[in-house]
C-alpha cells in the first residue's frame, strides 16, 4: 500500500471511530442511568470486601484500598470493556443486513473495531470517570502516583476493548451456524465476567486457579487495566503485561478473521 | 378469580410450548442462565477461601441467605419481569392497546411473555440452597421448618411489589425505570449477604423504604438461630407476612395511580 493510501484508510477508519463515539454520546439519560447503577453496585461489592479484609491487612498482595479501588476502577471500565449484550453483527446475521455490509469497500472486522474503539472512548470517559469520582467520596481509594500511568491506564483499557471486541466478533459470527446465538453468548458472559476479575479481582483467586487464570484472554479484558491503574506492574512488568494484551488482541483477531472468511463462504443469499 | 387464573395458564402454556419448539436454543439458553447466574457464588467462594466467617456468618449460612434470595428474586422476575418492557409500551403507543383491552393492565404486562430460561438461575439458586442445607447444622424445630415453607408466601410477592412500585415509574419518565431496576437487581445481590456487611445508610434503606430486608435476612436469623447484631427486636423476625401484605396493597395502589395517569404518546 502506497503512504497515500495508507493515510486514506487510517482517515477512513479515524471518521467510522468518531462516528461510533457520536453515536452513544447522543443518549445522555442512558449514560446517566448507567453511570448510577455501576455506582450502586461498586458500592454493594465495596461493603462486601469491607468485611472481607476485617479480618486481613492483605489478600493475594492487594490491601483494603487497593481492592476498593479495583472495585470501582473495574465498575468504571465495565462499559467501555462492554462484556454484556453486543449482538448488532448477529442480528445482521439474521435480518440478512450483513450482506450490505459484507459488499462494502471496507474491510468488515476493521470497520467494527473502530466502530468499538470510538464507542469505547465515550464510555471510558464518561461512564468511567463519575463512578469513581463517587466512589472516592466514600472510601479511601488510590490514584496513580505517576502521571504517565494514565496514559498507560488509557492504552491498556484500549487494548483490552480490543481483546473483548475481538471475543465477541467471534461470538457474533457463531449466528452463522447457530439458530439462536443467545444461549452461546450467555455462556461466553459467564465465563468473562468471571475469568476477566470483573466479579472479583484474579488475585484473590486460590492457587492454580489464579495462576492459569492470570494467563487467559479474559484477563487482558479487564484485570489487566485495572493492575496497571493500581501500578502493580512497573518498568518491564509493565511493558509485558501491554504486550500481553496486544498479543492476546492480536491472536483472537486473527481467529475472527479465519471464521469470518468460513462464514463469508457459508453465506447464501435469500433473493428479494 | 378462577376465570383470570385459567387464562393465565393458557397464555403462559402457549408461551412455554414456544420456547420449547427449538430445543437445542432452549437448553443453551438454560445453561447460560445457569453458568451467568453461578459466577454470583463463585464469588462467595472465592471470598470463603481467605476467610472462614465472613461478618460472623459461615459459608452454609451465607448460602442459605443467597439460595434463598435466589430462587424467590427469579420466581418474581419469572412472574413479573415482563414490566421491565413498560417503557417500550408507552413509548410506542402499545400501551393503549392494553387499556382497551377487558383485562387489567398489569395482568397483561407480567404475561407478555414468560422466560422459562429463568429456571437455569432459579436452579442455581436451589443447588446452592441445598448445599447450605448440608452444610449448616440447623437446629430444627416446628416452627422453623414452618417459616422456611413459608418463606415464598412472603418473598415472592415483597420483590415483586417492587418492581410494581419501579415500573409505575415509566407512566411519568420513561427513563426512570433503568434508575429504578436497581432496587430490584441490586437487591438481589444485597439479599445474598448477611445485612450486616453493608453501610448503615443500606441498611437502613433495606428495613424502612424498600423493606428488601425482610425478604430473607429477618426469617433467616430465626431459622438460622442466629443473634441479630443489628438489635432489631424479636417479633422483626415474623413481620415478614405483614410487610408483604402492606407491600402489595402499596404497590396496587401505586400502579392504579400511575395508570390513571397514562397519557398517551399519541404515536
Amino acid at each position: 500500500m502506497s503512504a497515500r493510501a495508507t493515510c486514506d484508510a487510517a482517515s477512513l477508519y479515524w471518521q467510522v471511530g468518531l462516528r461510533g463515539f457520536r453515536r452513544y454520546a447522543t443518549y445522555r439519560a442512558a449514560t446517566f442511568a448507567g453511570v448510577v447503577t455501576n455506582t450502586v453496585f461498586g458500592f454493594l461489592r465495596a461493603y462486601v470486601f469491607v468485611a472481607l479484609f476485617s479480618g486481613h491487612a492483605d489478600v493475594g498482595g492487594y490491601d483494603l484500598s487497593d481492592t476498593l479501588t479495583y472495585t470501582f476502577v473495574s465498575q468504571g471500565i465495565i462499559m467501555a470493556i462492554f462484556l454484556w449484550g453486543w449482538w448488532e453483527i448477529a442480528l445482521g446475521v439474521r435480518s440478512g443486513a450483513v450482506v450490505t455490509d459484507f459488499s462494502r469497500p471496507i474491510d468488515y472486522q476493521f470497520y467494527w473495531l473502530a466502530q468499538d474503539l470510538g464507542r469505547s472512548v465515550y464510555h471510558l470517559i464518561f461512564r468511567g470517570i463519575p463512578p469513581f469520582i463517587v466512589g472516592a467520596l466514600a472510601f479511601h481509594l488510590r490514584f496513580p502516583q505517576h502521571p504517565w500511568t494514565w496514559l498507560a491506564f488509557a492504552l491498556s483499557v484500549e487494548l483490552g476493548v480490543c481483546v473483548s471486541f475481538a471475543l465477541r466478533f467471534m461470538v457474533n459470527l457463531s449466528a452463522f451456524w447457530l439458530l439462536d446465538y443467545r444461549g452461546v453468548g450467555t455462556i461466553m458472559q459467564a465465563v468473562w465476567t468471571f475469568f476477566s476479575g470483573f466479579a472479583i479481582p484474579i488475585a484473590f483467586f486460590p492457587g492454580a486457579l489464579r495462576t492459569v487464570s492470570e494467563m487467559l484472554p479474559f484477563a487482558a479484558m479487564l484485570a489487566t487495566p485495572v493492575n496497571v491503574f493500581l501500578e502493580k506492574a512497573q518498568g518491564l512488568d509493565l511493558a509485558a503485561a501491554l504486550a500481553f494484551q496486544a498479543g492476546w488482541a492480536v491472536v483472537l483477531l486473527l481467529v475472527g478473521r479465519l471464521m469470518l472468511a468460513a462464514a463469508t463462504r457459508k453465506v447464501v443469499i435469500q433473493g428479494g | 378469580m378462577a376465570d383470570l387464573l385459567s387464562i393465565y395458564v393458557h397464555i403462559m402454556a402457549a408461551r412455554m410450548r414456544a420456547q420449547l419448539q427449538y430445543r437445542v436454543s432452549f437448553v443453551l439458553q438454560l445453561v447460560g442462565s445457569f453458568s451467568l447466574s453461578f459466577t454470583d457464588f463463585a464469588v462467595v467462594l472465592v471470598i470463603f477461601a481467605h476467610l472462614p466467617y465472613l461478618a460472623g456468618w459461615s459459608l452454609g449460612e451465607v448460602a442459605f441467605l443467597y439460595g434463598t434470595s435466589y430462587m424467590a428474586f427469579q420466581l418474581s422476575d419469572i412472574a413479573v419481569g415482563q414490566l421491565d418492557q413498560l417503557p417500550v409500551l408507552i413509548q410506542s403507543g402499545d400501551f393503549d392497546m392494553v387499556l382497551i383491552r377487558p383485562l387489567g393492565a398489569l395482568f397483561q404486562v407480567v404475561t407478555l411473555d414468560f422466560t422459562l430460561r429463568r429456571f437455569g438461575a432459579f436452579g442455581q439458586g436451589a443447588l446452592v440452597f441445598a448445599l447450605a442445607l448440608a452444610r449448616t447444622d440447623i437446629h430444627w424445630t416446628a416452627g422453623r421448618v414452618l417459616v422456611l415453607t413459608l418463606m415464598p408466601v412472603w418473598s415472592i410477592p415483597i420483590f415483586a411489589s417492587v418492581w410494581v412500585v419501579g415500573a409505575t415509574s415509566a407512566f411519568w419518565a420513561v427513563r426512570s425505570m433503568e434508575v429504578i431496576n436497581l432496587v430490584t437487581h441490586g437487591g438481589q445481590l444485597l439479599t445474598q449477604y448477611p445485612l450486616q456487611v453493608f453501610g448503615a445508610w443500606i441498611q437502613r434503606l433495606v428495613i424502612f423504604v424498600v423493606p428488601l430486608a425482610f425478604v430473607n435476612y429477618f426469617p433467616s436469623l430465626y431459622v438460622l438461630g442466629k443473634p441479630d447484631p443489628l438489635g432489631a427486636p424479636e417479633f422483626v423476625r415474623f413481620a415478614s407476612p405483614v410487610v408483604a401484605i402492606v407491600l402489595v396493597v402499596v404497590a396496587g395502589r401505586i400502579w392504579n395511580f400511575g395508570v390513571r395517569h397514562y397519557r398517551s404518546t399519541g404515536s
